[in-house]
């Protein structure tokens, strides 16, 4: 009897621990005090093993960006332009002293990223396209963090329930994917995660109506 | 029939948020897709090609009243660059700073540049 009124005693306490995992808000007092305009977004790290992933990733942030209402410098043009100043890869990018960049760009943030997965995650029946990000949001005059935040987000492969379909749906789904590179549409669903997570995400940019009010 | 006039109303409601789906600030178009494409595969589609396309999205854009995004213009102006025709880099270049004047630092920086180089 006792050991019955243990083992609930144990269950309650898991199923409350478990309920009671909230995210826990970011604390925005930099990110509100510093207010950025400009957001100027860098070629990211890549930490993960496909070559074409940072510049895939890198295609997809001006969107979310600029929909929060920030000002975000044309990536493929400063990208470009550092190339052209030897600076011809992201390490020697996220090196640039922070001074210079609001010298020479103007921008009021730099926005640091780190690809820490892209591709195929393969599993029993399926392969998943998956992304992994972090991201460092940086004050240019003062150098304080503004925010960060990360985000691994994985593509739900759909299952038929039927083994057998499901092993040659996946041998067919991997040989499509392959040419259209499912984990670039994946990294926009890492994005939003990302930049526009509830009490998570960054909050809301100078040419957004719901600017200061968040 | 008061039961009808309940499902007129949830019917209706379930419409008007359909309807008022989140519009975006700005008109995309094909913007990202021709980044990656010129990352992933360099020449793949001609300077011409890209300049094209985003001059069918700008007229997208105009018709469904949107503005273009934040460093759209830049980009095209440049590509205008590439392609030999300087006046039109300019006033792209010009478009970009009135409607987004954080750029003026990069953009006066571009703009020298090109100048100094013909």
């Amino acid at each position: 009897m006792n050991r019955r009124l243990a083992l609930a005693a144990f269950v309650f306490v898991v199923a409350l621990a478990s309920g009671c995992v909230t995210v826990k808000p970011y604390d925005y007092t930099n990110l509100r005090a510093h207010r950025p305009r400009s957001i100027l977004v860098l070629p990211p790290l890549n930490e993960s093993t496909d070559v074409n992933g940072p510049y895939s990733y890198l295609s997809t942030v001006s969107r979310p960006l600029g929909e929060l209402g920030y000002y975000v410098y044309p990536v493929a043009v400063v990208d470009q332009y550092l190339k052209d100043n030897g600076m011809p890869t992201a390490g020697e990018m996220h090196q640039i002293p922070l001074q210079k960049v609001h010298e020479v760009i103007g921008a009021d943030a730099v926005l640091y990223t780190t690809l820490t997965y892209y591709g195929a995650k393969y599993q029993l029946v399926s392969s998943t396209p998956t992304v992994g990000v972090k991201a460092r949001l940086v004050d240019t005059l003062s150098g304080d963090l503004l925010w960060e935040g990360q985000a691994l987000v994985a593509q739900q492969a759909n299952s038929s329930g039927n083994i057998l379909a499901d092993l040659i749906a996946a041998a067919i789904t991997q040989a499509i994917n392959a040419k259209t590179d499912a984990a670039h549409n994946v990294a926009r669903l890492a994005n939003q995660q990302l930049l526009m997570a509830p009490s998570r995400g960054l909050l809301y940019g100078p040419y957004h109506p719901k600017y200061q009010g968040d | 029939m008061r039961l009808r006039r309940a499902a007129w109303h949830v019917a209706g409601l379930a419409m008007l948020s359909g309807c008022v789906a989140p519009r975006g600030l700005y008109y995309w178009g094909g913007y990202e897709d021709l980044l990656y494409q010129a990352w992933r595969e360099p020449g793949s589609v001609p300077i011409e090609r890209q300049v094209e396309l985003l001059q069918r999205d700008y007229q997208q854009g105009q018709a469904l009243h949107l503005r273009m995004p934040p460093g759209w213009h830049a980009h095209l102006g440049v590509l205008y660059y590439g392609l030999g025709k300087p006046d039109e880099a300019l006033r792209e270049l010009q478009i970009e700073k009135t409607e987004f004047p954080e750029s003026g630092t990069f953009v006066d920086r571009l703009v020298a540049n090109m100048k100094a180089s013909r």
